[in-house]
Formats: C-alpha cells, sequence, structure tokens
C-alpha cells in the first residue's frame, strides 16, 4: 500500500475507533490517541529514512484520477521541504497528546471530541504538505480550519470564542482570494495545455506578467495571514493566547507553516516572475515583521502572547529568507520551518506547565522558579535560548544560513534584519529573569515539578534541538536539492563571491 | 599536521558539565572534585600539545583537526574544524592554567553554598567553550565559543539570581554581547560575501583581491563584536555590574580570559585589519578611550572587586590599542593579555580571600589594616600590585612598556597622542591600584568588632601562591629574547616588518617609571594613614560624576533603554488599536451585513463550516462553468 495515503489514512481511522469508545473511558481515548500518533510518527520514519537524499523531484508518488472531467486528482508526493514539514507534524503530534495529557478535560465538548479532532487535524497536515494536485490542497487547506476551528473555541481559556472566529474570518478571508486565484489559474491551464491541476504541469504554464501578479497576489495574501506577515498577524496572539498549549503548538509549529509552505511550492514555483515583482515589497515585510514581532514580544505581559509575537519575528525571518533566493537562504527558510516548530512546541508546552501549575499566564505572576521547579525552569530556558538561536543549538544554523544568504543579495535588508538577533535577547531574557529568577514569589512556593510523562514528554524535543544544532547535516541533505531546485525554477542563481568567484 | 587531541580539549569539560547538571543532587558530594579534575586533564593535554609544537619547525608547528561537515548548502561549507597554532596555544594554556587554579580555589570559596556542584558545572561549560573559541577554525566555530562563554558568563553571574539586582546584572551583560554579536555576525556575512569562506585560511588566501571597502567594514564589524565582548567603549557598562558574580568567577571570565576574547578576535584577524588602516585607526581610539575611562572610574570606587572590574576594562583597553598597532603590536597585545591574566586573576583571587576573611564585605572603607591578619594573601596580592602599575622587573612592567613604546612609535601626531594616553593611563592606574592596596591592607581598621578577619584556608591560597609567581616572572619570561615576537611572528607577522623607533626604548621606559612614581606618590599622599569609615559626600562635580561611572548608565539610559521601551509602549499601543482596530472595524461591519442573514441559521459555528462548504462548491461550479 501506499505510504503516504497509509500514513494520512492511520489518523483518521484511528479517529473513528476512537470515536466508537466510550466518552467515559478519558484514559483509553488517550491512550489509543497516543498509540495512534506514534505510529504515524514511526511511519514518517520510515518515510524519511527510505527517502533519496540524492534526486530532486517528488517521492513517493502516487495519483489517481478523482474527477477527470475537471484534471482533478488525487495525486501525493513529496520532495525534501514537504517531507521535512510532514515528519515534523508526525513527530510533534504524539509529543502535543503526551504532553498535555490533561489540557482537554474542562471544555466545552467531550475529552474523546477532543483527540478525534486532533487526530483529523493529523490527517489534514499530512494531505496539506503531501498533495501535487492543487485542488487536491485547497481542499486539505480550507478543510483544516474546521478542526482547528473547534480546539480552539472548544478548550481554550478567556475569550476562546472570539479568537476562534477571528481565527476563522481571517482564514477564510484568504482562502477566498486564493480560491479564485486556482480558478484563474485553471482556466489558464485549460487554453494552454489542457485542463489540471497538477502543480508540475502547472508551473509550465506561460502566464501573462499582469495575470500572473494578481494570480500570485491571491495566493500570497492567503498565506500571508496563515503565516502571519505584518500587518496580517493580529489574529495569531489572539488565538494563541486562549488556545491550550497543545493546540497552540500544532497551530504555529505546524499550521503556520503551511503558510510559508505555500510560499515556496505555489508563489514561488508556479509564480516566478510576479515573486520578483513583488520580492522588494515581501522583503520590506518580512524584515517588518522580524522586528515588529520582536518589539511586541519585549512589550507583552502575556506569557502566550510573547511566544505568539515572537513567531510573527521567526515568520518573517523565514519569509525573508525564502524571497532571498539564494541556495543558503532557502535552505535556511525550510530549515527554520522545522527549528522553529520543535523550539516553539518547547516553549509553549513548558509555558503551558507552568500556566497550568499557577493558574496564571500572566508573567509577573511567577518568579523564582528556577529554586522551585529546576527541570520545568531549565526547560524552558533551554527553549528560550533556541528561539533567540544560542550558536549550538538548531535554530542558530538556520537562522544564520538565512541571513548570510540574504546577505549576498540583499545586504542592507540582512543587516537590519540582523538586529532581531539583539531584541530576541531581550524579549527571551525578560520573561526568563521575570519568570524563573529573583526571589520567589508568593504563592509559588509548592509548586511541583515535572512529572515522568511531561519529562518524557520534553526530553525528546530538547535533545533534537541540541543534536540538530551541532549536527543539522541529516535535515540539510534532505531539504538542499529541494531549496536547489525552487531556486532554479524561480530563475535564480546564487551570487559569486566578489573575490575569486566566476564573474 | 594533524591531530587527534584537540577535540578532547573541549568534549572532556563539555562532557563533565552535561554531567554534573544531568545528574543533579547525586553528585553533590563529588562533582567539584570530577570538574577540578577535569580541568586539570585539559591543562595537561595542552601541555602535551605545546611541548610537541616547540619541537617541531617553526613552518610546522600549527596543528589541525576536522571533525565532520557542520553547514553544507551550496557553497556555504563550514566543518567543525579546530586549529592549534602558535596564538591559540597561548590562550589554551592559560584557560586550562589559571581555569585550574581556580577549580581548585573555588573548591574552599563555594565550600558553603549547597549549589557548589552546579557552579563547577558551570565552570566546565565555561572552560569547554572558551577553548572552542580560540581553537575554532573558522569564524562559524568560534561564534558559537563565543556565544558560549556569553552565556556562562550569564550564568554565572545570575548564580545567585534571586538577588534581582543580580539577575538583572546577568542580563545586562548578555544583552550588551548580544550588541557585539551584532557585529560578529555581520562580519561572518561580509566574509561569505567576499570570500566565498568563512574560515580563516580560506579568508586569508584571498584577502588581497577585496576593496578597501569591504575589508574595513568587516574590520568594524569586527571591532564591534571585540567591543560587545571585551567591555570596551562604548558597550563597556556591564562589566562592573558582572562583578555580581562569585568571585573565582570574576577572575577567571571578568578577567583573565572571556573579557580579552576581543583581543584574540583581533589578533586573529590580522589578515583583516592589517589591510584595513581605518578600521585599525578605529581600534586604536576606542582601546586609548577605554584605557582611560576604566582608570579614571577605578579612581573613585570603594567596592574592592568594581575597583578591579574598573582595571580590568582599562588593562584591555590597553591590549586593544595595541592590537590596532598591527603586527608592531599584536605580540605585545598578547603579552599584555598573557601577564594580565596572572596578576589580574591572582588579585581577584585576593580580593575573594579578603571577602572570605570578612564576611563577604566589598567595601575598602571597611578594611583597613589587613596586611597583619592575612599575611599570604597580602603579600600575593602586593606582587600582583606591583605588576600591574608596572614596576620592574615584574610582568605588567615588560608589557605595558612594550604597549606605551609602540604607542610612541606610531610616528606623527598620533604617535604622540596614543603614547601621551598611554603613559596618563600608567600615572592612574598607579594611583588607583596604591589607593586600593592602602585602604585594603595598610591604615587603621575600620571593620566591625568582634569580627576578626582570618587568613584563607590552603586550597585558596595555594593557587594565590602561584598566580604571584606568575606576576612576577611571566612578563621577563615572555620579554627575554623577544620570546613572544618571535613565537607568535608566523601567525600575526608573516612579513617580519621592520618597526621603526620614535623614542629610544630607554626614554619610553623612563618615562614609564616615571609615571607609575607619580601615581603612587599622589596616592601615598592621599590616602596614607587613617580614613574614616564612609566616603566623603562632599566632593567636586568631578568626583561625583566618576562615582556614577562617568554616566555610562545613565547615558545608556537615556539613549537606548528609555527611547525603547517607549517604542515598545507605542507599538503595544498601535497594534491593538490602529491595525487589529481596522481588523475589527472591516469584520463588525461585514458581521453587521450578515447579521439579517443570521436567522437562517442556528449556530455559527454551522456558518461557518457551511460558509467553507460553500466555497468548495463555488470552486467546483467555477471550474464547471469554464469547461462547459
Amino acid at each position: 500500500m501506499n505510504l503516504l495515503t497509509s500514513m494520512g489514512l492511520l489518523p483518521l481511522i484511528g479517529a473513528g475507533l476512537i470515536a466508537l469508545l466510550p466518552v467515559s473511558n478519558a484514559k483509553l481515548i488517550k491512550q489509543g490517541a497516543l498509540l495512534v500518533s506514534v505510529l504515524v510518527a514511526a511511519l514518517g520514519i520510515t518515510m524519511t529514512i527510505g527517502f533519496d537524499r540524492g534526486v530532486t523531484g517528488f517521492q513517493y508518488v502516487e495519483r489517481y484520477s478523482w474527477i477527470p472531467s475537471l484534471g482533478i486528482s488525487y495525486q501525493l508526493g513529496i520532495d525534501g521541504i514537504s517531507l521535512i514539514l510532514i515528519l515534523l507534524s508526525v513527530l510533534l503530534v504524539p509529543i502535543v497528546i503526551l504532553a498535555g495529557w490533561n489540557e482537554s478535560e474542562g471544555g466545552r465538548f467531550s475529552v474523546k471530541t477532543f483527540y478525534v479532532l486532533i487526530l483529523v487535524l493529523e490527517t489534514m497536515m499530512i494531505g496539506v504538505f503531501a498533495a501535487t494536485d492543487l485542488f487536491l490542497f485547497y481542499v486539505f487547506f480550507e478543510a483544516m480550519l474546521v478542526p482547528v476551528y473547534f480546539l480552539i473555541g472548544g478548550y481554550g481559556s478567556g475569550a476562546r470564542q472570539a479568537a476562534a472566529v477571528k481565527f476563522l474570518l481571517y482564514s477564510l478571508f484568504g482562502g477566498l482570494l486564493m480560491l479564485a486565484s486556482i480558478i484563474g489559474i485553471f482556466v489558464i491551464s485549460g487554453n494552454q495545455i489542457g485542463r489540471t491541476f497538477d502543480i508540475t504541469a502547472l508551473s509550465t504554464l506561460e502566464i501573462d506578467t499582469t495575470t500572473q501578479n494578481f494570480l500570485f497576489l491571491g495566493f500570497f495574501i492567503a498565506f500571508a495571514i496563515k503565516a502571519p506577515l505584518w500587518p496580517l498577524h493580529t489574529w495569531l496572539p489572539d488565538a494563541a493566547k486562549s488556545a491550550t498549549p497543545g493546540t497552540s503548538v500544532l497551530l504555529l509549529g505546524v499550521l503556520d507553516k503551511v503558510g510559508t509552505f505555500g510560499m515556496i511550492r505555489y508563489c514561488v514555483e508556479l509564480f516566478p516572475e510576479a515573486s520578483r515583482t513583488f520580492t522588494p515589497l515581501i522583503i520590506t515585510l518580512a524584515v517588518i515583521s522580524i522586528l515588529y514581532g520582536a518589539f511586541l514580544a519585549i512589550g507583552q505581559k502575556d506569557i502566550k502572547s510573547l511566544i505568539a509575537f515572537t513567531s510573527i519575528s521567526h515568520f518573517g525571518f523565514i519569509t525573508l529568507g525564502i524571497f532571498a533566493m539564494t541556495t543558503q537562504s532557502n535552505s535556511g527558510a525550510t530549515l527554520y520551518m522545522f527549528n522553529h516548530g520543535i523550539s516553539t512546541a518547547a516553549l509553549f508546552l513548558t509555558a503551558g506547565w507552568m500556566i497550568s501549575r499557577r493558574g496564571s499566564s500572566t508573567i509577573a505572576d511567577f518568579g523564582g522558579l528556577q529554586r522551585v521547579t529546576p527541570i520545568l525552569a531549565w526547560s524552558f530556558f533551554i527553549a528560550g535560548l533556541s528561539s533567540l538561536a544560542l550558536p549550538g543549538l538548531s535554530s542558530f544554523v538556520s537562522e544564520f544560513l538565512v541571513l548570510v544568504g540574504t546577505y549576498t543579495r540583499y545586504p542592507v535588508a540582512a543587516v537590519i534584519a540582523t538586529f532581531g538577533i539583539i531584541l530576541a535577547a531581550l524579549y527571551i531574557l525578560i520573561p526568563v529573569q521575570k519568570a524563573l529568577h529573583g526571589p520567589t514569589t508568593a504563592g509559588n512556593e509548592n509548586l511541583p515539578d515535572l512529572n515522568k510523562r511531561e519529562i518524557a514528554a520534553i526530553a525528546p524535543v530538547i535533545a533534537l534541538i541540541i543534536a540538530l544544532g551541532f549536527y543539522p547535516k541529516p535535515a540539510l541533505e534532505i531539504i538542499n536539492p529541494a531549496a536547489q531546485v525552487t531556486i532554479t525554477k524561480a530563475g535564480y542563481s546564487d551570487p559569486q563571491p566578489l573575490v575569486g568567484g566566476d564573474k | 599536521m594533524t591531530s587527534e587531541n584537540l577535540v578532547y580539549l573541549i568534549a572532556l569539560p563539555l562532557f563533565s558539565s552535561a554531567l554534573l547538571m544531568l545528574l543533579g543532587r547525586k553528585a553533590d558530594k563529588w562533582g567539584h572534585i570530577f570538574a577540578t579534575l577535569i580541568s586539570a586533564s585539559t591543562f595537561v593535554i595542552g601541555a602535551m600539545e605545546f611541548f610537541a609544537m616547540i619541537d617541531r619547525p617553526e613552518a610546522s608547528r600549527a596543528v589541525t583537526q576536522k571533525l565532520f561537515t557542520w553547514i553544507s548548502v551550496g557553497t556555504f561549507n563550514v566543518d567543525a574544524g579546530l586549529l592549534l597554532d602558535q596564538l591559540s596555544i597561548a590562550f589554551v594554556l592559560l584557560i586550562t592554567g589559571v581555569g585550574t587554579l581556580i577549580h581548585v580555589y573555588s573548591i574552599a570559596y563555594m565550600s558553603h553554598d549547597k549549589d557548589r556542584r552546579r557552579f563547577f558545572a558551570y565552570l566546565n561549560f565555561f572552560i569547554a567553550a572558551m577553548l572552542l573559541l580560540v581553537l575554532g577554525d573558522s569564524y562559524l566555530n568560534l561564534y558559537v565559543g563565543w556565544e558560549g562563554v556569553g552565556l556562562a558568563s550569564y550564568l554565572l553571574i545570575g548564580f545567585w539570581n534571586q538577588k534581582p539586582e543580580y539577575a538583572t546584572a546577568a542580563k545586562k551583560a548578555f544583552v550588551a554581547n548580544r550588541v557585539g554579536d551584532f557585529g560578529l555576525s555581520v562580519a561572518v556575512m561580509i566574509a561569505f560575501a567576499n570570500f566565498g569562506a568563512v574560515s580563516f585560511i580560506g579568508i586569508e588566501e584571498k584577502v588581497g583581491g577585496a576593496s578597501e571597502t569591504a575589508l574595513t567594514a568587516m574590520g568594524l564589524m569586527l571591532l564591534l563584536a571585540a567591543v560587545g565582548k571585551s567591555a570596551q567603549f562604548p558597550l563597556q557598562a556591564w562589566l562592573g555590574d558582572a562583578m555580581a558574580g562569585p568571585t573565582p568567577v570574576s577572575a577567571l571570565i571578568h578577567a583573565a580570559t572571556m573579557v580579552t576574547a576581543g583581543v584574540y578576535l583581533i589578533t586573529r584577524s590580522n589578515f583583516i585589519f592589517d589591510n584595513a588602516p581605518t578600521a585599525q585607526l578605529a581600534v586604536v581610539i576606542v582601546g586609548t578611550i577605554t584605557l582611560l575611562f576604566g582608570a579614571i572610574i577605578g579612581m573613585a570606587k570603594d567596592d574592592i572587586k568594581k575597583a578591579l572590574a574598573a582595571s580590568t576594562m582599562s588593562q584591555i583597553g590597553y591590549m586593544i590599542m595595541a592590537s590596532g598597532f598591527g603586527p608592531a603590536g599584536y605580540a605585545f597585545a598578547i603579552m599584555h593579555l598573557l601577564t594580565h591574566g596572572f596578576f589580574k586573576a591572582g588579585m581577584f583571587l585576593g580580593a575573594g580571600s579578603v571577602m572570605h576573611g570578612m564576611n563577604d564585605e566589598v567595601n575598602m572603607r571597611r578594611y583597613g589594616g589587613l596586611a597583619k591578619f592575612m599575611p599570604i594573601t597580602s603579600i600575593t596580592f602586593g606582587l600582583g600590585y606591583l605588576a600591574i602599575i608596572g614596576v620592574p622587573p615584574f610582568a605588567g612592567f615588560y608589557s605595558k612598556d612594550k604597549i606605551i613604546e609602540t604607542a610612541f612609535n606610531a610616528g606623527g601626531l598620533q604617535g604622540v597622542l596614543f603614547g601621551s594616553a598611554a603613559l596618563l593611563g600608567a600615572v592612574i592606574t598607579a594611583f588607583y591600584m596604591t589607593r586600593l592596596m592602602l585602604m585594603t591592607f595598610f591604615g587603621n581598621k575600620r571593620w566591625a568588632q568582634g569580627s576578626e578577619p582570618h587568613e584563607s584556608p590552603f586550597l585558596m591560597w595555594a593557587p594565590m601562591a602561584v598566580l604571584a609567581v606568575g606576576s612576577v616572572a611571566s612578563g621577563y619570561l615572555l620579554y627575554s629574547g623577544k620570546a613572544i615576537v618571535k613565537w607568535l611572528a608566523p601567525v600575526v607577522d608573516k612579513n617580519q616588518h621592520e618597526h621603526t623607533e620614535f623614542l629610544p626604548p630607554i626614554v619610553v621606559t623612563t618615562l614609564a617609571v616615571v609615571a607609575v612614581i607619580i601615581g603612587v606618590s599622589i596616592a601615598f599622599i592621599k590616602y596614607r594613614g587613617d580614613l574614616s569609615e564612609s566616603a566623603p559626600s562632599e566632593v567636586s562635580i568631578f568626583t561625583r560624576v566618576i562615582r556614577r561611572d562617568l554616566l555610562q548608565d545613565d547615558a545608556n539610559e537615556f539613549l537606548f533603554m528609555r527611547p525603547g521601551q517607549k517604542l515598545t509602549q507605542l507599538l503595544v499601543k498601535t497594534d491593538e488599536s490602529v491595525i487589529d482596530g481596522a481588523v475589527r472595524a472591516v469584520g463588525s461591519s461585514a458581521l453587521g451585513s450578515a447579521r439579517g442573514m443570521r436567522k437562517l441559521q442556528t449556530g455559527y459555528v454551522r456558518n461557518y463550516a457551511l460558509l467553507i462548504l460553500i466555497g468548495a462548491l463555488v470552486a467546483l461550479l467555477a471550474a464547471l462553468a469554464v469547461t462547459i
């Protein structure tokens, strides 16, 4: 059987089985969900091992005709970029389930519904990255909103309903623009090469400049909402603040990557000319996002909003890397997506544990945790160091690749973006000082440290952050060929060194 | 040549540090011993490498070790590679040697702290990171060590971070260092864009083809990095606060090794600076300003550690200045770095010994007459004192004298200017150090009754004694027969430049000795005899400004912190009211018009699910319409 389809179907079947379990047996439901997600993760690792690093193009290809009259097919396949993101998704789901063992309780819906939603979401995540048919991608892209909507609105805290609606409206708005562009490109394909949604075929279309610009914008705005780029970001802090930590991990760690993934796969690869036209604008927005997100993070009093704004800064780096269009910046951007996923997961999960122990997400309510809950404090601290891209940790490699790659083509943008590393020190060390250092705040003296389950959830994440910091080669080997293809498709080649290069 | 042993220099202490952290309290009993043995073993490896290096002919003294490919994307290839040459071996011996002595000292100094094991884990982590800094064969490997020592420094300054002001001091140090790291990052980018390489060898090979603009830019960015790490003007303000860390840390990290990394960076980058005279001039100017700035601050400090910190800043100013003079100065910068490593670490340990005997009192106004009670401390400290002010034949005399000479030799008006500044610095150094000696070890007893000071235990004074020997002898050993100059020449002076003399060396030496005599005399006149227990309050505006560290914190607050906080607040407000406000306005008007249709639905959740469905249907229909 085909691996990608099996992997995608497994969580869905799991969700179906869990739906049959009695609502009252919460423990069995959780164990079942964990088991399913671990199996999926195992498949994901198998797939990664079997992936041929030396070749470009899609692997594990599957293709079945779906609606032939429209040229729509069920078509899957992965290159290095989609592989790394699928791997990220399937690794994070079991960690999220394990870490947030009790966060499904006390929601508007049952515990059972929570895990059904999570597993359905996992199917959508695999599908959206694996689809090589534009229409199929769109279906996953939109359908994904449903479980997320219920996860935020049903299980979060505070103004969760409002946050969920805001998330949905933003996404739908973007989705509609993208839909318009999809219809547009379908019409053009019908005229030029026959009806198809196959993205490889679509990338060969000859589209006139004006049309291309409009089609590009439809896609780009949808993606810039998803991986929020300034000024389309205001849904994210609200959603992250309201959602449970686990949902936030999947939302910021994986779902938002659909935006940056889409920029590579659809914006750049389908509309290279328009990409070039809009590059100056996008790079400007990306640099603004980096600094703006960082300043806003510094100014936050709520730990979850703070993490959300750091992510806006990080998405700025990813977008910058994608549109700087050098091998280094592009590989760096893709690796950044993965690294941001794991380091944000570590931040959200540890922050979530702090919040559930203290019953507050206000940074000022914490203090002196390093001496009360040392393991929790160290986990949060290391996650923070990863977020500020300390050399030796994984995010440094990706952030530096983005910067060094960007510099060779857009030195000014790269230098301004580099100011982000100073601000990053502030937005991490300020909450670290307030929450972990200083005298222990009243009411915190007896907070329990991490239990074994929680350690089991965070330890692999931290191990991965350190391992990929020292040895990013396995990930880069997967990413590099795909990034190279993107650059070539976009019609770019790397700038040569000024001294001794081939001029 | 390659060597298989280099990696252990880093791997051993790194492993030990991780082990002590992961084992937690289980390792409390033996953690400090283990960490000290590990540190000692790195010194043994370093010494073995050193002797092996001496045996080899000059051309093949450097050894390398490639560990693995670290980052490889397109033409950007960085190996995890190590390079041990004449320059880095000097640092390896200093770091592991002084480092081990300070481990030994800390066993006793930290014996009452229940987190001693964690302290030693941090110390070992520092050793690993610092060795990586000086052994990395490329700017990016150096960068890992560079921020690694920054992290170690952050952790150790904040070792007692339950005190809020200590936690703030730690953060301040890290952020100031990050400003410097910005410079290092950009320097690496410039290197890659110009040379397609980031390794020292790769860049040096191609440096001749680069434009002077690029080299100047890269040089200035490297200088910024050095300024942050080495507490040079204008990023110097963090060093005084860093004294919040336990005193052995001040000795190792904030005196002997980490803060001197900027000097290493500039010396290592000699191939850049030698071709970028503008950047070199900037280096000299920064060094000159800082050597005076630190010395002036040191004149009015009553906190013994902060007085030594100001002195460190000033002495590193000398080193930075020397490194800015190019091949004529690199060797002397390193020489002063090494002698300073001995005498300043020794004096910091001495200060720790005094604090140990005085219930952690740091205010010199509460000291006095300690020579009688702490004979060993006062003698070892006194030898360090003679070394730093530059009394012949103690260590600092040779190294500082050479820097002053090099400054004059720069020639012309500049040479006179820089040379005079260096001489003036020597006067002030002699002044504030004599003041410190008199206030601490001589004069009237000013401590509280009933707390008789006592000499420190063997484990503490033995390292002080070893360092005192270095304070006496290291200068002459490095100087005689131009030992250090010849040793480093293959790295920093490949073309064997002929250095011109502006003034005969004997004249400069005489001037330097006269400077010392002037400084000592003024301090002696002012601070001999009995002192009061509190600092005089009726003082001139100059004294008050100096006591406020020449307004360094006020300037930072006025120029950066307050505007930064204002900007942050403004952006937070704007984000809520303007950007999100606009979104909400659009949203509510859209919802308003939709309210009429609301009745058709039973709940809004379904509303949106339906919307998605409609969207998909529209897509299908539109597609159909086109095809039919």
